[in-house]
């Protein structure tokens, strides 16, 4: 028992730093996830036309707390038919993986729980995938055809999108050479180049294998509202609806932090070779000052007294972290810090673009139909990814044959990539030519 | 590091029961399930033989382990649906169209 | 120590999910034992510092063919299974002659601690800081050593695949 005891206590002594953060994640993320609601419905509404949410505090800000507290306190409803362990361990568990991935995720040099394993990336993609049996089997647990039937399209989607996804990831870890994702992005500086530019296939490959894996428009098929009410979460009702929605909100935050990590430059300034370039170093506080400024031009114009506060306490947030932002480019004692602040504001930034993408997608494109997302996995994508892995890594040996680094690689990088493209579309016409398409479709029993 | 009996016996436990499951059971797809059960046994002896004699042969042949078991699932299920197709049954007993 | 409870800890998870596996009268409640079980086997991978197997455990195991199971038990009607017997005819004989085994092995494996000169081995493992990186060590040994296992490992792949394919195809 002393030894339990002390065992403990060595545990705790060295991992403190870690067990911390993890909790400040497990806390914090929700509120993350819930203002990427809020953006999204706001961003949905200036697409639309229209203002969005703007009741609850100025703009709508405080929404997520409200939505939060509406969820909350919602009735908890258990269908009399479910399998009652497994409906309540589904949605746990979906929002668990999730969470479980961004352990393995360095935001900046120095901000990262798991520090310096060696598979790095693998871990992160490996555990978030596990999310999958959260919706397979709360599909299954709710005893009901909707989700039934949204949790095998679900299942279906993922485990075909997941190998294109994989290939992808291959081809960018070709070019770093390692899993960790420190050494990733260090290769990335060396090489003074994002490996999206050196293969635009992957990076193509994997943003659209992304967007199917976290079920997003136009591949939302799982959760189609106007065929299967809401898919895998038909049944479920506040507090474990909010846990899926969660889950789904954190792996966007994954999958992007997968790709700003592999193929974006993880969390260096666009061209960090460039040395004339260095100005953009002070592009961060200036943009927070500005945000600043527009938000106290706008406090005069606000309705109510409180909302007036509130706008002054958002302009004051933003002056503080263009404080913290400014800090290590003009006070020398935070200089050691430099690249961990600035380099926390690049890789949020990229992470947020990559998000606004998947917003902009879902408000633009029409939903796929179940066979058409199928045969663009198969027939298309995985292809695709497989030819473009060997063109690429011919090219890679050719590059070396030339002594090409860096950004000379695009010389042997680029036709590869071409050649893959090609290729892909070649298979994918010769396909369709020698299987003529079907007058009428005919019903898949399983979409 | 643990005495490698330690590992010798977990995985001793988990092959038995494994084996258990085989024998015992009717349902096509937990005798299946109870196979993997078996091949994760012999993953831990030799992980734990690999990290004893500090060879990472051992975890090699766990890989080839793991490819066999996909192997094996993927080629066992594709059975499984193609029996339930023809005759609505996943139970091994009930499998006897060849015993008259 | 913090070793020694790592790896209990695990292996009762391992154990006690693995008996629930094989008692358990619903399939998918077998099936989330079944995975509860490798997850925990994967933690015990990364206490012996096989990092690269814990991830390829959780990724193929886990990801891949539990997903694989699921899915086809969905596919399967169940309710039917549910209510029917659990164990077949011969589960006591079998399980006595399991036991047999059992004890016959855990036997074994108990008399070698004690005999002198040939029972357990008792070389000294690397310590955890000296070893090399996993995954590099890993794919050394894959791509040199064992190349030409790994190539029938892939062949091995593609006829399961096919096979597969063959197999659950609708005949038409």
């Amino acid at each position: 028992m002393q030894g339990v005891i002390q065992a403990t206590m060595d545990f705790v002594k060295q991992y403190w730093a870690p067990l911390v953060c993890s909790l400040a994640i497990v806390a914090i993320l929700p509120l993350v996830a819930g203002y990427i609601v809020l953006v999204e419905r706001k961003i949905m509404a200036d697409m639309q036309a229209r203002l969005g949410p703007m009741r609850v505090g100025p703009h709508g800000l405080l929404q997520p707390i409200a939505d939060a507290v509406k969820l909350l306190i919602k009735e908890d409803i258990i269908p009399d038919e479910a399998d009652k362990l497994v409906f309540w361990l589904a949605p746990v568990l979906s929002v668990a993986a999730a969470l479980l991935a961004m352990a393995g995720l360095a935001i900046g040099p120095a901000f990262q729980i798991a520090k310096d394993i060696n598979i790095g990336i693998l871990f992160v993609v490996g555990v978030s995938a596990l999310g999958i049996f959260g919706i397979v089997l709360g599909g299954w647990a709710s005893n009901s055809h909707y989700s039934l039937i949204g949790a095998l399209r679900s299942s279906a989607q993922l485990v075909s999108y997941e190998t294109a996804a994989g290939m992808a990831l291959v081809c960018g870890l070709l070019f770093a050479g390692s899993l960790n994702i420190t050494s990733i992005v260090q290769a990335q500086y060396d090489q003074g180049i994002w490996f999206g530019l050196l293969a635009p296939v992957a990076f193509f490959t994997y943003l659209v294998a992304s967007i199917a894996e976290t079920n997003r428009a136009p591949f939302d098929l799982p959760e189609a509202e106007s065929e299967l009410v809401a898919g895998y979460m038909t049944e479920f009702s506040g507090f474990r609806w909010s846990l899926y929605f969660l889950a789904e909100y954190t792996n966007m935050i994954v999958v992007a932090s997968v790709a700003t990590t592999l193929f974006l430059g993880g969390w260096l300034r666009p061209f960090p070779r460039t040395t004339w370039l260095n100005f953009l170093d002070f592009l961060p506080p200036l943009a927070m000052i500005g945000v600043a400024a527009y938000c106290f031009m706008r406090t005069p114009k606000q309705p109510a007294r409180v909302q007036q506060m509130f706008m002054l306490a958002v302009a004051g947030l933003c002056l503080a972290v263009a404080l913290v932002l400014a800090a290590p480019l003009v006070v020398p004692a935070v200089k050691p810090f430099h690249d961990g602040i600035l380099g926390a504001f690049w890789f949020i930034l990229k992470v947020s673009l990559y998000i606004y993408f998947f917003m902009w997608l879902r408000f633009t494109l029409p939903r796929y139909r179940f066979d058409q997302l199928m045969r663009l996995g198969w027939h298309f994508l995985i292809p695709l990814s497989i030819i473009n892995v060997l063109v690429i890594g011919i090219a890679m040996i050719v590059g070396q044959y030339f002594n090409l680094t860096g950004g000379a690689l695009l010389l042997t990088t680029i036709p590869a990539s071409i050649i893959a493209l090609i290729v892909a579309l070649f298979i994918l016409a010769s396909e369709q030519k020698s299987e003529p398409q079907k007058a009428s479709a005919a019903p898949d029993s399983y979409a | 590091m643990l005495p490698i009996g330690h590992y010798l016996f977990l995985g001793l436990a988990l092959f038995i029961i494994g084996v258990i499951g085989v024998v015992t059971r009717r349902n096509v797809i937990v005798i299946l399930m109870s196979i993997e059960l078996i091949l994760n046994a012999v993953n831990i002896n030799l992980v734990a033989f690999s990290r004893l004699y500090g060879d990472v042969a051992g975890q090699v042949f766990a890989l080839f382990i793991i490819a066999d078991a996909a192997a094996e699932a993927a080629v066992g299920l594709g059975i499984i649906i193609a029996f339930f197709r023809n005759r609505e049954t996943v139970l091994e007993d009930e499998m006897d169209l060849l015993k008259w | 120590m913090l070793d020694q409870v790592i790896f209990y800890t695990f292996a009762a998870i391992a154990v006690i999910s693995a008996i629930l596996t094989v008692t358990r009268r619903n399939v998918v409640h077998s099936a989330i034992f079944l995975i509860t079980a490798l997850l925990a086997t994967a933690g015990i991978f990364l206490q012996l510092r096989a990092e690269f197997l814990f991830i390829v455990q959780i990724i193929l195991y886990v990801g891949g063919i539990m997903v694989l199971f699921v899915f086809v038990i969905m596919l399967v009607n169940l309710d039917e299974a549910v209510r029917q017997m659990r164990f077949a005819r011969q589960k006591w004989v079998s399980l006595l002659v399991s036991l047999a085994l059992a004890a016959q092995v855990g036997l074994m494996f108990w008399s070698s601690r004690k005999m002198p000169g040939q029972g357990m081995p008792k070389f000294v493992a690397a310590p955890v800081d000296k070893l090399p990186a996993n995954s590099e060590a890993v794919a050394q040994s894959l791509f040199q050593t064992y190349l030409l296992p790994f190539e029938i490992a892939s062949v091995l792949l593609l006829v399961a695949m096919i096979g597969a394919v063959v197999m659950a195809k609708k005949r038409t």
